[in-house]
């Protein structure tokens, strides 16, 4: 099994801690005086996205985690599992409701996506942090009202609905952010 | 920086000084590690130094007097954003000199280093034991690791991973990194002084109390800058110490090193009654630049260089 030490250590590194894969958010080398190091870090756990504080005595090891980001197409989603294929080998992968989570109501077929991969199985899949999609249902648009900055519910054709302000008409193409769910523009065609 | 340094000591008549980085022993202490190299033609390994301690005491011992030197030394292991493997360190010895009073000098240099550009907070003088009492509410001269490890968790502190439970001195410095520096008064200079004797490193216990070391470290909000004692003249405990760490490397399975039988000599032939310190330069140029990571103040940190 792969390990790191703690002189490894550095944002982004993927390791094992109580089971379950973790990247490292931030490592900081503690020394007092001459006295015993110690690492004292933030680590995300990948499954539930929690970030606790660790402090680790240098020179210890850890198990790496057989973690990767790679980015894949969408293809389609069977009502349980989510489809994508390796746009390389054509490899295809199912992921289920848990590691798609939120990015469902953003994915659009044909869309590539990162997927992070833990011992080869899909744990969780990530939206592109924009997404262009096209408005399938909101009230009409409400002309000469640009600057108010009133907003309305608008369903777009993944399913998702965004807030959209009030001069966004019911057909067109708008820009979101899928991060925050929220709208950034209207998109020219 | 640098010319003031030199102003400073040739204003009080203190010998600049220069010693090799290269030497066929190195420190024993557990937690510093020297970077090893090898000399063509020369049998055994040679160690970059990681303070220029041991020479500059065989120098005193051979009579030079009060002397300074500013070195580039290397330790391994050691990176971070206070920590770089290779940093300057400015090391002086006062004759007749103890702990007490080099303080002071460490605090005129300090202010007449980085003075022109910044001014120096006041002083504070704070005990080892007081800081620990008023910060983690336990006597570490007194607590023993599972005491430690219990007020550590009434203060929130976690335990770090790898940590051997019974290790007191790692328990100790652990709290220290965690709660005491972290809480020391912002805005002040403060000098901890009486260090544990388990911790005195090269320092001499103080007679009237031998659970206590004649030690100091100096901090500038948080930032540890200096480790001074009044040293160990005694050749026969410095071996004993060579030997106590040795053990604590093999129980660590820490690289073994050669205690350096040259400085034993040294203190077996006379070390004059002195007062030693070693301040990190380039953290003084940090605080001098009021900048938070050494990478402010280093031309080309190790990623780079």
């Amino acid at each position: 099994m792969a390990s790191y030490s703690t002189n490894e250590f550095k944002a982004g590194l993927k390791i094992m801690q109580d089971g379950d894969p973790c990247a490292i958010v931030e490592n900081e080398f503690v020394k007092p005086g001459k006295g015993q190091a110690f690492n004292r870090v933030k680590i995300r756990n990948l499954k539930t996205g929690r970030v606790v504080e660790k402090t680790f005595k240098s020179g210890e090891t850890v198990e790496a985690a057989d973690v990767i980001e790679t980015e894949m197409t969408y293809l389609y989603s069977d009502g349980e599992f989510w489809h994508f294929m390796d746009p390389d080998n054509f490899e295809q992968l199912a992921a289920d409701q848990k590691a798609v989570g939120d990015a469902a109501k953003w994915l659009r077929e044909q869309d590539t996506v990162e997927v992070t991969l833990f011992n080869g199985e899909p744990l969780t899949v990530t939206a592109p942090n924009f997404v262009d999609l096209r408005i399938v249902d909101t009230d009409p648009g409400v002309r000469g009202d640009t600057a108010q900055g009133g907003t309305k519910p608008a369903t777009l054709e993944t399913g998702a609905v965004a807030k959209v302000p009030l001069f966004v008409e019911p057909g067109e193409k708008i820009r979101v952010d899928t991060r925050k769910g929220e709208y950034v523009s209207r998109v020219k065609e | 920086m640098r010319a003031r340094v030199r102003q400073f000591f040739d204003a009080r008549g203190v010998l600049e000084v220069d010693t090799p980085v290269l030497s066929t022993a190195a420190p024993t202490d557990p937690h510093i590690h020297s970077l090893v190299t090898r000399v063509t033609g020369e049998s055994g390994p040679r160690f970059l130094h990681t303070s220029p301690e041991f020479p500059m005491k065989r120098l005193l011992a051979a009579g030079v007097g009060d002397c300074w030197q500013l070195a580039r030394v290397f330790r391994d292991g050691e990176r971070g954003r206070l920590h770089n493997p290779e940093f300057d360190l400015l090391e002086w010895y006062r004759l007749g000199c103890d702990d007490g009073r080099l303080m002071d000098e460490v605090a005129a240099l300090v202010e007449a280093v980085v003075g022109p550009e910044r001014s120096v907070p006041p002083l504070l003088r704070l005990s080892y034991r007081d800081a620990f009492l008023e910060q983690v509410g336990v006597d570490p001269l007194a607590a023993d690791a599972a005491a430690l490890r219990a007020a550590g968790r009434a203060a929130g502190v976690e335990p770090p991973c790898g940590l051997d439970p019974g290790d007191r001195d790692g328990w100790l410095d652990h709290l220290l990194a965690t709660r005491v520096v972290p809480s020391l008064p912002a805005g002040r200079l403060v000098f901890i002084h009486h260090w544990p004797a388990a911790q005195a490193a090269l320092a001499r216990l103080e007679p009237d109390d031998p659970r206590v070391a004649r030690r100091f470290e100096l901090y500038w909000d948080g930032l540890e800058l200096a480790n001074g004692y009044h040293e160990l003249a005694d050749a026969a405990e410095q071996r004993r110490r060579f030997e106590a760490d040795g053990e604590r490397r093999r129980r660590d399975g820490a690289a073994a090193v050669p205690a350096d039988e040259r400085l034993l000599a040294a203190l077996d032939a006379g070390l004059p009654d002195c007062a030693g310190v070693a301040l990190g330069f380039d953290r003084l140029v940090l605080r001098a630049a009021g900048a938070d990571a050494l990478e402010a103040v280093l031309s080309f940190p190790l990623e780079r260089a």
